[in-house]
């Protein structure tokens, strides 16, 4: 936050101590900029030179499996942890060495970390008291705050007396009230279930909008990040693999890992083979399979090993065989499965490998155990990741 | 005794609870040299002494009404001061061990916690007597505070209040410790977290978060040291001197000196009426402490 | 964080520093072969030497290990017995008897020996080793059934069942099942109580006559006719022995059956 932003919403956060040295910089610089942080514990790095930058109002998020590193990141940025290499600038200015509450950010804690002895209102209005805020200036925002949630009407309740979900509302609360630069959410919705869940995702995506929040979240779950950011980052063993929006990190997978926790991903193992037109022949290990065209980049080695991979949704079934240009092999169906929205099958491609295909609505067809089919799809569509 | 819900237990209860009467013999013993002696002291309380040292039984509010007297009232207040104090000193002491000792690695939580309590299970007057060597004229305390350079002369330690305090805070630490350990073990460290993100200072976050989250703990220990201080008879007996007298030396003087038991009894039953009201505050606070915390 | 923790972690350190400095000087002094002043005078095992031809010193060694042992197979059973027969007591009678139980705890130990002495004055009891033992049963019986009541709570009341399922009467569940599920506990409030039994002081200050003088008084009075080296030795050893004690009942508590 700088004293010379003229956005209205964040007025109030001219009492925090961290604009004290305020500078006046470009309004294109970004509000989050990371830059190649190390975190060691011991001599395993648990993040590894990971570096990005988050625009104002942007929602970006840190996808990752357990243990990829990505609450140290967000701890890093809270200041519960400080980096053993690397720099974490906030609006412009470094926040090496200044403490959590001196940074202009606020935590949505996965466990949401309520105060068990305030109420509800206690609760959202601890960091502005923190602040020394004005008595009738914190009541005025809280309600503020806590109408955005919807929690009009539960002020008085304990944490304990409140709802999974509702809970999940007074800590966000709790974090917007300040109006921080950023907004830090650790698994945000990981402890409500399934139904609810969704209907969160949906709710906190609006209420940052409207709010027009800075969010870097931190998630495990791909469809979650997906749904609700602007922007993804794919963390794992330490490391950023792909930075992107969830359409390019989805479709354009840069690694084998990124295009398989992001979803289901088709693969075949094999070599690339001779350039035939605009393509390249790629030929499966599986030697009952037949060679098919691939995208490459340009002047790729015939003869070197690869992975040739492609999403489910990618896939047509027919059949017979298709008289198009289009790349196809032959499968059997091996299981159908029946999921009301849609129907997966699972398909057996040459000796040893297992393919997902998906049929929506009014056009699926009506496959059964064990019909052969014929495979196709778009040349584009498949992906060629070397190792 | 057992007997009498008999009549209104159900019938397997009934038959079980012949084993009940296991407890007799162990609780009539209990009656017989404990509440029967107790019950002495109270009536004793109330009658007069006779002219050599013996009981007139007259009912008479007179030991009483001595202890207004201000050669005793002095004695009750200075003994109320050292148990406070030293209850205090407790916890600045207390909680920055318990807290260290709840935050460290879960393996070494049990060791820390015996190396708390072993001090407290050896013998309490080799302990105070340990005190003796150490703040004798040319003990260690004077010897260190004189290498230190932060006094001159040696100072008059021994049989000073200030011995007195430092050797029931010697001895009563490890109760201050245990509860508050317990208290802060259960604390989420996670809204330690919190406060702090939410611009809490490290003051702030120990008044408002975490002195509210551990009170069952804070009360539960401050009763425990004050309990022991305030009826405290060896360690003012032996570090403190004349002029640092506790309700237990005046117990004693009254019964083995002076002779004079019905005031004895009386002072006894004022320390008894202390005790058992900060029993009542812990037991008050033990049960209400399940209340607005539970379903965390 | 860091800097929390460092203040945090050097306070504790002192407090340690405070809770086992005067013992550790105690029981260096105890080598010390000067015999006034606290100046160190090289190493010397003279004083342990003279504590074992001290007499009197033996034999009040002799009094306190007999009370303790009386004492504690007394409180033991007695104790023992409250534990196992309130188990079938109704749920507010358990209460009160738990709470009545930790009156002789909390009471200030000053309190109870003149209680006591009361009683065995106005009844005419002469005071000697028997009094002391009467009284010293008095104050472990609570530990004792405390002791063994936390165990017995923690025992399945599943396996009871299934051993009376399996054709035992209450005798044979007790004598096969519960008995050696409790064996720790027990065991282990034997060691308390011996360990508390031998170190008192206040309530066999009030209840022994004489003849009856032990350690503790024995001590008491060396420390008030003035210090001396063979306290400091004296000292060193019921240190050394009471730790032990406490350290096996811990152990045997601890130990999962």
């Amino acid at each position: 936050m700088r004293r010379s932003d003229p956005s209205p919403s964040m007025a109030t956060f001219s009492t925090s101590p961290v604009i004290a040295s305020g500078q006046s910089l470009p309004s294109t610089s970004p509000t989050i900029d990371i830059r190649a942080i190390v975190r060691r514990h011991g001599s395993v790095a648990a993040v590894d030179h990971v570096s990005f930058q988050v625009q104002r109002g942007e929602f970006f998020s840190i996808l990752g499996p357990s243990g990829a590193g990505k609450t140290s990141v967000l701890r890093m940025v809270a200041g519960f942890e400080d980096p053993d290499e690397g720099d974490v600038l906030i609006d412009g200015r470094s926040m090496l060495g200044v403490p959590p509450n001196r940074r202009p950010v606020n935590l949505v804690f996965q466990s949401y970390a309520l105060f068990p002895h305030l109420t509800v209102s206690e609760n959202v209005a601890f960091g502005l008291r923190m602040r020394r805020v004005p008595g009738a200036l914190i009541d005025q925002q809280v309600q503020q705050a806590l109408s955005m949630v919807k929690l009009i009407g539960k002020e008085a309740r304990k944490p304990a007396q409140l709802s999974g979900g509702e809970q999940q509302r007074v800590a966000l609360a709790r974090a917007l009230v300040n109006k921080p630069a950023v907004v830090l959410l650790d698994e945000p919705l990981a402890a409500l279930d399934q139904q609810l869940r969704q209907a969160m995702q949906v709710e906190l995506k609006s209420i940052q909008e409207q709010a027009g929040l800075t969010c870097v979240c931190v998630t495990h779950h791909q469809e979650e990040a997906m749904m609700m950011s602007d922007r993804i980052a794919v963390m794992h063993q330490g490391r950023m693999w792909q930075v992107g929006t969830p359409r390019e990190v989805y479709e354009n997978p840069r690694t084998l890992f990124v295009s398989r926790f992001l979803g289901v991903s088709n693969e075949l193992p094999g070599r690339l083979g001779e350039v035939v037109r605009e393509a390249q022949l790629f030929h499966p290990a599986d030697d009952r399979l037949p060679g098919f065209p691939v995208r490459t980049g340009p002047g790729e080695v015939p003869g070197r090993p690869a992975t040739w991979s492609l999403r489910p949704e990618q896939l047509r079934m027919s059949s017979e065989r298709p008289s198009v240009q289009d790349p196809v092999l032959p499968g059997v169906i091996e299981k159908v499965l029946f999921a009301g929205s849609e129907t997966k099958y699972l398909i057996r491609v040459g000796r040893e490998h297992l393919w997902e295909a998906r049929a929506t609505g009014a056009m699926q067809p009506s496959f059964a155990s064990g019909d052969p089919v014929f495979l196709q799809w778009a040349l584009a569509d498949g992906r060629v990741f070397f190792e | 005794m057992p007997s009498d819900d008999v009549s209104r237990s159900s019938p397997s209860v009934r038959a079980s609870c012949r084993s009940c009467w296991l407890a007799a013999p162990g609780l009539l013993w209990m009656a017989l040299f404990f509440l029967v002696p107790l019950l002495l002291v109270f009536a004793i309380s109330f009658a007069s002494r006779g002219t050599y040292g013996g009981i007139v039984w007259e009912f008479t509010w007179a030991n009483y009404l001595d202890l207004l007297h201000p050669l005793y009232g002095k004695i009750l207040g200075q003994s109320l001061w050292y148990a406070t104090l030293t209850t205090a000193i407790c916890f600045v002491l207390g909680f920055p061990l318990a807290y260290v000792i709840a935050r460290s690695p879960a393996r070494w939580q049990p060791v820390l916690l015996l190396l708390v309590m072993l001090p407290f299970w050896t013998n309490f007057l080799v302990r105070t007597y340990a005190w003796m060597i150490m703040l004798r004229h040319d003990g260690l305390a004077n010897n260190l505070l004189l290498a230190l350079g932060l006094i001159a002369e040696p100072l008059e330690l021994l049989y000073t209040p200030t011995a007195v305090v430092i050797g029931l805070v010697y001895g009563y630490l490890p109760f201050m410790v245990l509860p508050l350990y317990v208290a802060v073990e259960r604390l989420d460290p996670v809204l330690v977290e919190a406060a702090w993100d939410l611009y809490a200072s490290r003051w702030a976050v120990f008044t408002r978060v975490v002195v509210p989250l551990t009170m069952p703990g804070i009360v539960g220990g401050c009763i425990l040291v004050f309990i022991p201080s305030i009826g405290s008879f060896i360690t003012p007996d032996l570090l403190g001197g004349a002029r640092s007298m506790m309700i237990g030396n005046l117990i004693q003087h009254e019964y083995l000196v002076v002779r004079d038991w019905p005031l004895g009894s009386a002072v006894s039953f004022v320390l008894m009426a202390i005790v058992m009201a900060a029993v009542f505050v812990y037991y008050r606070q033990a049960s209400s402490a399940d209340g607005p915390l539970e379903g965390r | 964080m860091k800097q929390r923790s460092v203040g945090l972690k050097a306070v504790s350190l002192l407090s340690m520093l405070f809770l086992y400095g005067p013992i550790v000087v105690l029981v260096l002094y105890s080598f010390n072969a000067a015999h006034l002043s606290m100046a160190w005078r090289g190493a010397t095992l003279k004083w342990y030497a003279a504590l074992v031809h001290d007499e009197a010193l033996l034999a009040a060694t002799a009094n306190s290990l007999f009370i303790a042992l009386v004492s504690t197979i007394g409180a033991t059973g007695l104790g023992g017995l409250i534990a196992l027969g309130m188990e079938q007591m109704s749920h507010r009678r358990q209460q009160l008897l738990e709470g009545s139980l930790v009156l002789p705890l909390v009471i200030p130990e000053v309190m109870m020996g003149v209680a006591l002495m009361l009683l065995f004055v106005m009844f005419k009891m002469p005071l000697g080793l028997t009094t002391v033992i009467l009284g010293h049963i008095v104050f472990n019986i609570p530990l004792v059934t405390i002791m063994i009541r936390t165990r017995l709570r923690k025992l399945d009341p599943l396996l009871r069942e299934a051993a009376a399922d399996l054709g035992a009467d209450s005798w044979q569940v007790f004598r096969y099942v519960s008995l050696p599920l409790l064996r720790p506990a027990i065991w282990g409030a034997v060691l308390v109580a011996f360990t508390v039994s031998l170190d008192d002081f206040l309530v066999t200050f009030f209840t022994a006559g004489p003849g009856a003088t032990t350690l503790p008084l024995k001590v008491y009075s060396m420390i008030k006719s003035g210090v001396t080296p063979e306290i400091n030795a004296l000292s060193a050893l019921l240190l050394v022995v009471s730790m032990m004690c406490v350290a096996g009942s811990l152990y045997l508590q601890r130990r999962e059956v």
